[in-house]
């Protein structure tokens, strides 16, 4: 007993490399195998089977046979309404991650130059909305936006308007409902960045005779260039594949490459297409996510 | 010079000051050296630590005092070379498996312990176990050691300064350590209180009689609390020594610089004889007299020959004396209470300076401009090698 | 400090907090109205909530939902004070850029791709190795695992960066092993961050609708999973009800939290004095 206990205690201390396998491990098997997978799939046929593809590798006669399918590329390269998905996803979460940032910012700004002791709660107010649900957060929309929702019914009451004007279905939709959801994905980074700003700087720039204007556009906000990437990254990276908002929000003109994917593979029931929009996607994606894996560390520095 | 040169020989320079330690040797490191990555932290050091005393690394930051004490306490392996408790070779020796504790420079108490549970939490790691009452005994005994026995229940965040240290001191020699290290002790305290806690922890550290290895960057806390100084620099050990020794027998220029403040003057030998040595130097009017031999050898002629400014004199008159003196102006003076520093202009430009003891409230003292001369005793200087 | 002083910050904050928070307050109060419109007031009910907890497929998926973010909290959290151990203390050892960049990927990539690549994985194993046999409450614990973990380790690892490291030092030189340096050391000073992680990771795998609508299969529907299939459907009071409860649990909890914390730093600088 007393020998294995003692093994084991000689053994634990230098597992530098059992403490990197654990949660490797899992990384390696539930995150990045699966894009191997997904690459895969995107070059095989769809198929009325289950799972719906067929395999890409076959023995028969003691041969393998590798099938690779481009046709899933082909077949997205050729329909424009593909291309419109992306580009208008991108469009999409470019200005949402610019609104998030114009009024995220002062919001950070504001916490950050907030009284100690007030900071934390303020910044608790920005955060709490985001623990309870998204799914519920974008339904209280619903309910506003509606033709008979409460601002339609609102205006109409004090008679601004006569009929009701569309809201909900349009893109005008999306865009709330993406800002108020991602609002406090901007904040957050925003603020940490600016809490730790010296405020003797700022102090030492009107030292030396900057008026308020000038200090923040030459000090605080080159200074607080990292929040900003990393706050624009963690809002503009998910928005372009995002489905719950558009779906519920936006309209039958709202085509976003979330909603695209989702009905390839739930409603088309085509899995390799659904793969090959994936795999686009991502390569579209990796240079923001690269971008926001190098100011992630930067900052942690 | 290689500092395993200078640690062969301790005995040589320890002169004069009664030390409480034995000739004992508790810890032989023997030619450490130790690189991170490309980058040398410790050159090749080699030391003796006696049982009993309290010895200090002394040195700026970066000069491998602190990479050779977490050496010591386990926490760095060395790339060569190898540390000895007494006969048994413990360079691999993992630091929980060591008889030697550490007191923290941040002092590193357990934020979400109490003071008691502090001080046990190293009696509750010994094997064979220790029984519950033995340990409370060795804690409030620890207590009352640095008059702590009405905090025993505060969480550290509740303590200040000086109380986190003498609880963090309580800690590191709850366990009888063969060997305790302090890592700049005074470090987290304002000047004041640094004063007090110096004298408390040497009390206490007598009172245990325990081996102590320190690092500071601060001469005075050094010279207050140790028998014996490493100086340290770059990795190197320039020298070993008593306080005394260190501060009036400075073996080179980095040491006598390092240690307060000196007047370093590049000098000729004009006569070199048993028992005195006249020097020349552009910068002094008269020869330097020095009433004692020092060893040279023959092709050596150039000397330093480095003048302490509290072992100067100036007056407005001329010496009487025939050597030993210069003349000047006063360039700046600076009033520090106790004593004054003159910074004189001598006739070749260079600058020097000199204490002026402020014994009297209103005395005549030379002001801006004067002309002054400024003379000293035969055994007042220090010649070194270049 | 001047913090009351007006300025353009300050009054977008304050804009800001009304826009976050009116769409909230307008959905609680109409969880009380008698009438299925939601333009028309017709007098306070508490109705919807009875319908609420007489619905017996929505029950049912809220004891699934909290039993799987209960296990994927917990899972992750354990895993992510693993990764953070290696984030922060191992800096050396071959691919690490890919363990960082699959730490940290999972936070901002779009849930559509995390749920396919996810269902393809688990489709493949099925084939290769026949685990899992079939999906459900398994195999979205461990989709929601994996990206609970990210987030967890954010969090986790900040807090151990900040730490200061002679503490654990302090305890291997009285004599603790590494675990027990680790376990009744690093790990009390840092669980304010690891109960957060843990709340974070519980809310996130309570609110996920499109990972779980790729992993799950029959009989093992989640909570948003049922919600969402209703709100497509459009507004009803209902929704309203259960929306109301959730915005109620989450701001209890955030409030005694915050208490317990404040009433802690007080009673510590009190005594401090």
């Amino acid at each position: 007993m007393k020998g294995l206990t003692a093994r084991l205690k000689e053994k634990l201390p230098k597992g530098k490399h059992s403490i990197i396998s654990l949660p490797y491990v899992w990384l390696l098997v539930f995150f990045v195998l699966p894009f191997i997978f997904v690459a895969k799939i995107s070059f095989s046929e769809a198929d009325l089977a289950i799972p719906p593809y067929m395999p890409m590798f076959e023995w028969s006669d003691n041969l393998l046979n590798i099938k690779i399918n481009l046709g899933n590329y082909l077949w997205l390269a050729e329909d424009p309404l593909y291309w419109e998905a992306y580009a208008n996803s991108i469009k999409m979460a470019f200005w949402s991650t610019l609104l998030c940032l114009l009024i995220g910012y002062p919001m950070a700004y504001a916490i950050a130059k907030a009284p100690k002791e007030k900071q934390a709660v303020w910044l608790l107010l920005v955060l709490l909305p985001s623990w309870t649900s998204f799914l519920i957060r974008v339904y209280a929309w619903m309910g506003l936006l509606k033709d008979s929702g409460l601002i339609n019914g609102a205006l109409m009451g004090i008679g601004i308007i006569d009929e009701p004007i569309q809201m909900i279905n349009t893109n005008f939709a999306v865009y709330i409902g993406v800002v108020y959801s991602y609002l406090p994905f901007m904040v957050l980074p925003l603020y940490a960045n600016l809490v730790k700003h010296d405020n003797s700087l700022l102090e030492a720039a009107s030292d030396l005779g900057a008026i308020k204007a000038v200090s923040f556009f030459r000090i605080t906000l080159p200074l607080s260039f990292n929040g900003i990437v990393a706050g624009s990254m963690l809002v503009f990276i998910p928005v372009v594949g995002e489905y719950v908002i558009p779906e519920l929000l936006g309209g039958s003109d709202t085509i976003m490459i979330g909603k695209i994917l989702w009905q390839e593979f739930f409603n088309n029931r085509d899995w390799p297409v659904a793969s090959a929009l994936a795999v686009i996607m991502i390569m579209i994606l990796i240079i923001p996510i690269s971008l926001f894996h190098h100011f992630q560390h930067k900052e942690s520095r | 010079m290689p500092s395993g040169a200078v640690a062969s020989q301790p005995s040589v320079t320890e002169t004069g000051k009664v030390s409480r330690a034995s000739k004992d040797v508790l810890i032989k490191i023997k030619n450490i050296t130790k690189y991170y990555d490309d980058a040398l932290a410790v050159d090749d050091v080699s030391l003796d630590i006696f049982r009993g005393e309290i010895f200090a690394l002394l040195g700026a930051s970066g000069s491998g005092k602190s990479t050779l004490l977490r050496m010591l306490a386990g926490f760095e392996r060395p790339t060569s070379g190898h540390i000895f408790l007494r006969d048994q070779d413990i360079t691999q020796m993992a630091p929980n498996q060591r008889p030697f504790n550490m007191m923290f420079q941040s002092y590193a108490l357990f934020p979400h312990m109490s003071v008691e549970k502090n001080i046990a939490f190293g009696l509750q790691q010994q094997t064979p176990k220790l029984s519950k009452p033995a340990i409370a005994d060795r804690v409030s005994e620890m207590l009352k050691l640095v008059h702590m026995e009405k905090y025993a229940r505060r969480k550290p965040s509740q303590l200040s300064g000086g109380q986190r240290q003498r609880v963090a001191l309580a800690r590191s020699l709850a366990r009888h350590p063969q060997l305790l290290l302090l890592d700049e002790p005074m470090g987290a305290l304002d000047k004041k209180l640094r004063t007090e806690m110096q004298l408390e922890v040497v009390d206490i550290i007598e009172r245990v009689g325990v081996t102590c290895v320190m690092v500071t960057h601060d001469q005075e806390e050094a010279m207050t609390m140790a028998d014996r100084i490493a100086i340290m620099d770059e990795g190197y050990i320039q020298q070993i020594g008593s306080p005394v020794d260190v501060y009036e027998t400075p073996r080179n220029r980095k040491v006598a610089e390092f240690i307060g403040s000196v007047n370093i003057f590049e000098t000729e030998i004009k006569i070199d004889e048993e028992d005195r040595v006249i020097l020349t130097c552009g910068d002094v009017c008269s020869d330097i007299y020095v009433g004692r031999g020092v060893t040279t050898s023959i092709d050596e002629n150039k000397m330093l020959f480095a003048l302490r400014p509290e072992k100067t004199f100036i007056s407005k008159d001329k010496p009487l004396q025939t050597h030993n003196w210069t003349e000047g102006r006063v360039a700046d003076i600076a009033y520090l209470g106790g004593h004054s520093v003159y910074y004189v202009k001598l006739k070749s430009g260079k600058q020097i300076q000199c204490f002026w003891a402020n014994t009297e409230r209103r005395a005549e003292r030379p002001t801006w401009e004067d002309k002054v001369y400024v003379y000293w005793t035969e055994d007042a200087g220090m010649v070194m090698h270049l | 400090m001047q913090g009351q002083k007006f300025s353009f910050a300050n009054l977008m904050f304050w804009v800001g907090i009304a826009f976050l928070y009116l769409p909230m307050l307008v959905l609680i109060v109409y969880s009380f109205n008698e009438s299925k419109m939601v333009t028309v007031w017709a007098g306070f009910s508490a109705k919807w909530y009875g319908e609420l907890f007489h619905d017996a497929q929505l029950m049912s998926a809220v004891g699934r939902s909290l039993e799987v973010a209960f296990y994927s909290a917990t899972s992750a959290v354990v895993l992510a004070i693993f990764a953070s151990v290696v984030m922060v203390r191992i800096k050396q050892f071959k691919t690490r850029t890919l363990f960082t960049s699959s730490i940290t990927a999972p936070l901002v990539m779009p849930d559509v791709i995390i749920g396919l690549s996810m269902l393809l994985l688990f489709v493949a194993l099925q084939q290769a190795i026949g685990w899992p046999e079939h999906r459900g409450l398994m195999t979205v614990w461990i989709a929601h695992t994996t990206f609970c973990m990210a987030y967890s380790t954010v969090v986790i690892s900040s807090r151990l960066v900040e730490m200061d490291r002679s503490i654990e030092e302090a305890a291997l030189d009285l004599g603790a092993s590494q675990i027990k340096a680790f376990v009744q050391i690093t790990l009390p000073v840092i669980s304010p961050a690891i109960i957060s992680a843990w709340l974070l990771s519980f809310t996130l795998s309570l609110d996920d609708v499109v990972i779980a609508s790729f992993v799950t299969g029959p009989g093992a529907t989640t909570l948003p999973i049922e919600v969402f299939s209703s709100v497509r459907l459009g507004v009803t009071p209902k929704i309203n009800a259960l929306a109301t409860l959730i915005i109620g649990v989450v701001s209890l909890v955030a409030f005694v939290s915050w208490y317990v914390s404040k009433r802690m730093n007080d009673k510590l600088k009190a005594t401090a004095a």
